[in-house]
This record gives C-alpha cells, structure tokens and sequence, in this order.
C-alpha cells in the first residue's frame, strides 16, 4: 500500500484529494478511492441481510444434514403446500365428476370436458407406456382412437375394463377371454386353410377351395366365439375377423402364429391402483379419442364374464 | 475517504444543483391557449373512462376498456383482439409520426402545450402561486425561516398537489377496468393490489415530477428535446427573441435619450419579465436551447411591455430561423401558412395519414368470425373398423362479436368425407357441422374426418366456417389429409 512518510503523511492527488495506492508504472499511478458511500452501504446491508437469512432459512452443513433455519421452510414443504393448495382448488370439481354416473357424464359439458382433461393427465402417467403417447398403441396393445373395441367403446364398458383389467388371473371380476392354443389341435394344413378363410372374410385375399376348406373348420373350431360369419362377440371380448383392424396383424404368418399359440394380453386392473373418480377420467378421455361409443340401454348392458370352455 | 471533492475552489463539480424557478403569473394569448389545452387535455384524461357505450348483454358498456383479464381493448364501436394488436402498433406508430409532423411544423408544441409534464407541471404552478403567491412572495417565503406560516403553506400546497396526484393515478386505473365499480371497490379497500400499487405509483411521480422536478424532467429525463433537436430544421417554428430588433439593450428609454442621440438603442429594455415567467427559468435572449418548450409565455409577457412602453409587439415571437435571417436583412418573411405547408410537412402528412386511412381499411374488411384449424400430430391417422382413415383436427372458431352467432363448418375438396364431432353422429356423406359459438369467445372443437384409405398420402383440402345468417365475412383455413404409406399399391397385409 502507499508508503506513509510519518514525517510528511500520505501522498495526496492534488485535483482530487485523494491519496495515492503506492506503486507508478511510467508515471501513471492509481489513486486510493474510497468506494463510494451508496456502494458500502449496500454491501453492509447485504451482509447482514445473510447472517439473517442464514438464521432463518436452512443453510449451515452439519454432519447428518442442514441447520434447519427458524421458519422451518424447505423447498420440500413448499412443493407439498402448492401441491395441496392445488388440490383443495380441485376438489369440488372432482367431487362433481364422482357423484356423476359416467353414463350422464357426456350431459354435462363442463364436466366432461374436465373429465378429459384429467383423464389426459393421467393417461400420460399411466398408459402411455403400453398404448402410447396418442394412445394409437401398437402391435398387440390396441389403439384407443379407432372405433374397433373388444370389450365395447361406451363409457360404462370401458370404465369397467379400466378398473377390472384384462386377463386378471387373480381377479374374479376381471375381462376374461382365451382363445385356445390350436397347435396340435388343427394340422398345419388345417391351420394354413383356417387363415386362408379368415383372410377372405377380411376381403384381403380371393376365395378359392383352400378357403373354403378353412370355412368348414371355422365353424367348428372357431364360430362359437367369432360368431359364424365371424363378426366377433363382444361379451367374451372376440374380435372381428371381418373389419381392418387387427391387433396382432391380418397377414398370414401372424395369423397363423396367433392361431397355433394363442394370444394372452394383459392389462392391468387400474381400480387397484387408481380412484374411481381417475379411472372415470381416463374412461372419459379415452371415449374423447374419436372412438367412443353411445351408452346402450340399460337393458342392453350385458357386461359378464363368459369363461372359454 | 473523508474528502471526495477537492479542497480547491476551482476543482470541477459534477453535479448541477437545481436553480429554483419561481414563474410569474401572466396573461395574453398563449397564456389562454394553454388554459384551453390544459382544460381539454385534463377533461379528456379524467372524463373518458366514464364514458359509455352500449355494446349489449355480452360486452362492458365502457366507452374506452384495456381489457388485461380477458385480453380486450375496447374504443367506442371498435374491439381489438390481441391476435390484432397491429392496429395498436398501427396507433403508436400514427403518434409517432404526428410528433414528427407537429414538430417539423411548428416546432416543439407538442413540449409547450399538450406534454402531461407540461400540463400537470402548470396545474402545480398555479396551485402554487394560490396558495404561495406570486414570483415575489414565493422567493421570500423560501427564504424564510420555518415558522407556522410557512409550514401552514407548505402543507396546503402539498395536500393539494397530493389530491391531484392522487385524482391522476387514480384516474389512470379506469382505463383497465369498469370504472364504477372499481372506484366503489378502491374505494371499500376490495380493489385488486395493482390498483392500489399502480395509484400509489403514479400518484408518487405526479407529486414528485410536478411538484420538484418539473423542468429537470425536461432537460435532464426526458429523450424527446433531444429527438427534436434533430427533427427540426431552418423552416421550424421557435420562440425567437429578435435580438436584431431588441439589441442593444437599455433600461429605459429615458435613460437612453440622455446618453446620446447618437447611441443606437434597442427595444429591449431588460425588464427581465420574459425570464421571470419562464417555467424553465432560461434566459430566451440567449438563443434557442434545449431548456426552452416553447410554451411561449415569454412572448406573451414581452408584449404587455411591449404595448406599455408603446412599442410593436413581437419582439419575442414564433420565428423560423430562416425567417430570422430575412427579418435580420430588413425583409419580409413568408406567411404563416407557407411555412408550415412544405415538402417535408406535406411528407409527414401523407404517410401519418396513409397509414391512418390503411388502419380505417382493414378495420373496416376485417373478419370477426375466424377459424383455426390444426391437424393432430399424435396419432397422424387412424385407421377404422371398415377400412376408411380417419384424421383429427383441433378447430377454434373465433366469434370476435358481442353476440351468439350460429356457424357452419364446411369441409370441402375432400372426395368421400365424412365429418363429425363427439357431440354430434358420424352420419355417412355429412361434410357439415352446424355449431353455436358464444359471444366474443373462441370455441375450440375436435373435428374427426374420415375418408377412404384410397388417396394421396398428404391430400390438402379445406375447412370454412360461414355465419349461418345473412352474408357475413366467415373464414377458410387449408389443411392436409394424411394417409399411411404404401396402402396404395398394397393389395396385400395390412396392420
């Protein structure tokens, strides 16, 4: 620092008052200047503002954790409070959607509309990894948006699948169908015929004696579920060979793998783990997707489980 | 660090402290110009938020709304979405232009005149000289050491600054909701806290820029003296002192008279009354400066002297610098009018008010029934049950007019479309959807179009919506029909 001369003091800038720091380079010195007073202050107040915020907030590392700070705020805490407030601002609207039937969900816009929206949500948690983001699915998960179902396209038939699953083997009530494995049952041949006529129900391929070979076999074999001109059942959750849309594929090599080893999907049941009132959200988006389905009659809703033999 | 400024008296100081400016009351004709654009300007300010204007059940029947929670501007009969701000920048751009234009015509009236800091400064000058006095009195009272008198004054005069404060900034929270019921809820402590923030905020820089600031905000603060330095030019109209007439001076002409015959005297007779009044507390016999607003009370105090001592008026007046020059040379100068009619002026004219007259247009043929379609990304298509494909599209229908309005969805250029909604039946060969969109609202829809699997891969067709009634303006929006790859030419397999 500058080299005080007891006897003559401080070397002071005339212009400025100032005193010099010490050191010349060619002539040029740097002058002393005290910071300015505004500045000094601030950083006085910002010091002390730290030791107060050290006091009151978690800061300090101690061995096992932080110095927990008077408020007891944590960044934790604090996503639990926004979260919670959240759900306090929800929950009429929720409650709004469970006292509903589903059924008389799409009468009321406001909550309908909210229901998909939720549902959306949850979809993006839930379903995603098996259906996919656009819920389009892939090969062996279907895709919701189309207007094909299984298990039916109406609000009730799939809340009722979303909560009991498909091919729950622990649950009585679950959607349970197995088509049995036909190898050894059929011949090759019998089997090559069987998907020569599935195909030609399908309007992929062109009649001819192999098909109608495969037709008689088709009666026998498969008609109890498929129905006999192969339109599917709804209640034992049989497709419909006729239309275009396949789960596994409508070409022959998959056709005549599905045939020889059957095919056993399974979703799970989602009333385990989700809340009716989510599960009626996801029903509700689903339905949303472009597929749904008009609620039949009450007479009409025959939703068992019709075990294959 | 004890001594920041040098101890020697000549060391430069950085800062210029303020120069109290007492102006003195006056009278004459500027003086009762700028009452009437005071008068106007304030009534337009304070008025216009309680102005109606029936728009029907569906819109606030406030005549002038910024309407931030429901993203509205509303001016009398005009509505502004915010997808149609251009005309708001179109607005700012016309006022931009009109200060060009004013400027380069008559030089700095809009600082003189019209300028909020000019009018409310005013407005805190009379007050002042109600409650204080004249130029006179106000100096000595500054002088005078603190005593009931000069705090009873001091007090007044701020209560009443602060009552016009106030009245401002809360007259500025109007303009962004229902004035009637927010002064009712200001009023009961329900108003939102920005209204009280915002009030607080303006009511502290009217008090602060009109009280103590004031012609500090104009030489130091504000851009715009800077900006017109460079818009005028020689054919700009100033406050002119005509030093070629007022040169030299005297302190009277008896005075003059006494000295000689011989000694040329101006008219000028250094009475310091143009200084006294000026707002600004400049000197204008010093030339023009960036001090001066020319809100022109100097010339109207120069000419009571002028007509005192019985001489001509105007030796401080309106003057371009080119006119000076002439007058200078003993010549007559160029009327008025040719003056401020000029290329220049005519330039600013023409774009000010072409851009006005465009704006007109387009508000006039602007559509208030608009459409917006966006085709679904996740999944492109869809294939159905009886082999057709299907594509989804996310509609919004703007209805930007304060009542329901019966639309109708067309899709065309699509061969063998069906168009449907989860509201409505897929229903074979419809093409239309009928909707009913609520007022000044945006109706989102999902719209699903099926059509054969047979077709190009990306097929472009259109989507319209059309008013149900009359021959309202409706809106046609182009979008693309996907299909799967290869289902062409593909008799074989599909998925």
């Amino acid at each position: 620092m500058a080299k005080n001369n007891k006897d003559i003091g401080p070397r002071v800038d005339t212009p400025t008052g100032t005193e010099f720091v010490g050191p010349e380079w060619d002539g040029i010195e740097e002058l002393n200047t005290p910071l300015p007073r505004w500045w000094l202050l601030t950083f006085y107040a910002c010091i002390i503002w730290a030791i107060g915020y050290t006091i009151m907030y978690p800061a300090w590392p101690m061995i096992s954790s932080a110095t927990t700070g008077l408020t007891g705020w944590t960044s934790r805490g604090q996503f639990e409070a926004e979260v919670k407030a959240q759900t306090a601002k929800r929950a009429p609207l929720l409650a709004a959607i469970a006292a509903t039937p589903i059924e008389a969900l799409p009468t009321k816009p406001n909550l309908m509309s909210a229901a998909v929206e939720g549902g959306k949500a949850a979809f993006k948690v839930n379903c995603v990894q098996c259906h996919g983001s656009g819920a389009a699915g892939s090969i062996g998960y279907p895709n919701l948006n189309d207007d094909d179902w299984l298990w039916g396209g109406d609000m009730k038939a799939l809340d009722y699948t979303l909560t009991h699953g498909i091919r729950n083997p622990d649950h009585p009530e679950t959607r349970l169908s197995q088509m049995p494995a036909f190898d050894g049952v059929l011949t090759p041949a019998e089997i090559a015929a069987v998907v020569a006529h599935v195909r030609t129900i399908s309007g992929q391929r062109k009649a001819d004696g192999l098909a109608q070979q495969g037709a008689a076999l088709f009666a026998t074999n498969c008609a109890l579920c498929h129905g006999p001109a192969g339109k599917g059942l709804r209640n034992v959750g049989a497709p419909n060979l006729t239309d275009g849309i396949w789960l596994y594929g409508g070409d022959a090599a998959t056709l005549t793998q599905t045939i020889k080893m059957s095919r056993q999907g399974v979703m799970p049941r989602w009333g385990q783990k989700l809340d009716a009132t989510t599960i009626k959200m996801l029903a509700a988006y689903v339905h949303s997707l472009g597929g749904g389905e008009a609620t039949p009659a009450p007479q009409e809703v025959a939703v068992s489980n019709v075990p294959t033999k | 660090m004890s001594q920041p400024n040098s101890p020697e008296e000549n060391a430069p100081y950085l800062y210029e402290k303020r120069k109290a400016v007492y102006p003195k009351a006056v009278d004459g004709t500027f003086r009762r110009l700028k009452w009437a654009i005071m008068l106007v300007t304030l009534a337009i300010y304070y008025v216009t938020p309680w102005l109606r204007w029936d728009r029907g059940p569906y819109a606030p029947d406030q005549a002038v709304l910024v309407d931030m929670a429901h993203r509205r501007f509303y001016m009398f009969a005009i509505e502004i979405w915010p997808h149609e701000f251009y005309y708001v920048a179109g607005l700012l751009v016309m006022a931009g232009i009109g200060l060009f234009l004013v400027t380069s015509a008559v030089g700095r009236a809009w600082c003189g005149y019209a300028c909020p800091q000019t009018v409310w400064t005013d407005l805190f000058q009379h007050v002042e000289r109600w409650i204080d006095g004249d130029r006179n009195a106000q100096i000595r009272l500054d002088k005078a050491p603190w005593g009931l008198t000069k705090i009873f004054r001091r007090f007044s005069k701020w209560a009443i600054w602060l009552v016009i404060a106030v009245s401002t900034g809360g007259a500025w929270i109007f303009y962004f909701a229902d004035a009637p019921t927010l002064a009712r809820d200001f009023l009961t402590g329900q108003a939102p806290a920005i209204a009280y923030s915002t009030v607080g905020v303006l009511t502290a820089t009217t008090f602060i820029f009109g009280g103590f600031m004031r012609e500090q905000v104009c030489i130091y603060m504000c851009p715009w003296p800077r900006i017109q330095t460079a818009m005028l030019d020689e054919k700009s109209l100033l406050v002119t002192y005509k030093d070629w007439r007022g040169e030299p001076r005297t302190h009277g002409l008896k005075k003059a008279a006494d000295e000689g015959a011989a000694l040329k005297t101006g008219d000028c007779i250094d009475c310091l009354q143009c200084v006294s009044v000026c707002p600004t507390g400049i000197d204008i016999r010093e030339g023009p400066q960036i001090g001066c607003i020319t809100c022109a009370l100097c010339i109207d105090a120069c000419d009571t002297v002028m007509a005192q001592i019985g001489k001509p008026r105007g030796l401080i007046d309106y003057c371009t610098l080119d006119d000076a020059e002439i007058e200078k040379a003993g010549g007559q100068s160029a009327p008025l009018l040719k003056t401020i009619f000029r290329p220049r002026t005519l330039i600013y004219l023409g774009i000010w008010s072409s851009i006005g007259v465009a704006m007109l247009f387009a508000l006039g043929e602007r559509t208030r029934l608009d459409l917006n379609v966006q085709h679904d990304r996740n999944p492109v298509f869809v294939q159905l049950s009886d082999g057709s494909i299907r594509n989804n599209y996310m509609v919004k229908v703007r209805n930007m007019e304060t009542r329901p309005r019966d639309v109708e969805l067309v899709v065309t250029g699509l061969p063998g479309a069906v168009v449907w909604t989860a509201d409505t039946d897929r229903v074979e060969g419809r093409s239309t959807i009928d909707l009913r969109v609520a007022p000044d609202s945006i109706r989102k829809v999902r719209l699903f179009v099926a059509a054969p699997a047979k077709g190009e891969e990306h097929s472009a067709f259109k989507v319209t919506v059309k008013a149900k009634s009359g021959h309202e303006k409706g809106d046609t929006d182009e979008v693309v029909f996907e299909r799967p790859e290869g289902l062409d030419d593909d008799e074989g397999d599909r998925q």
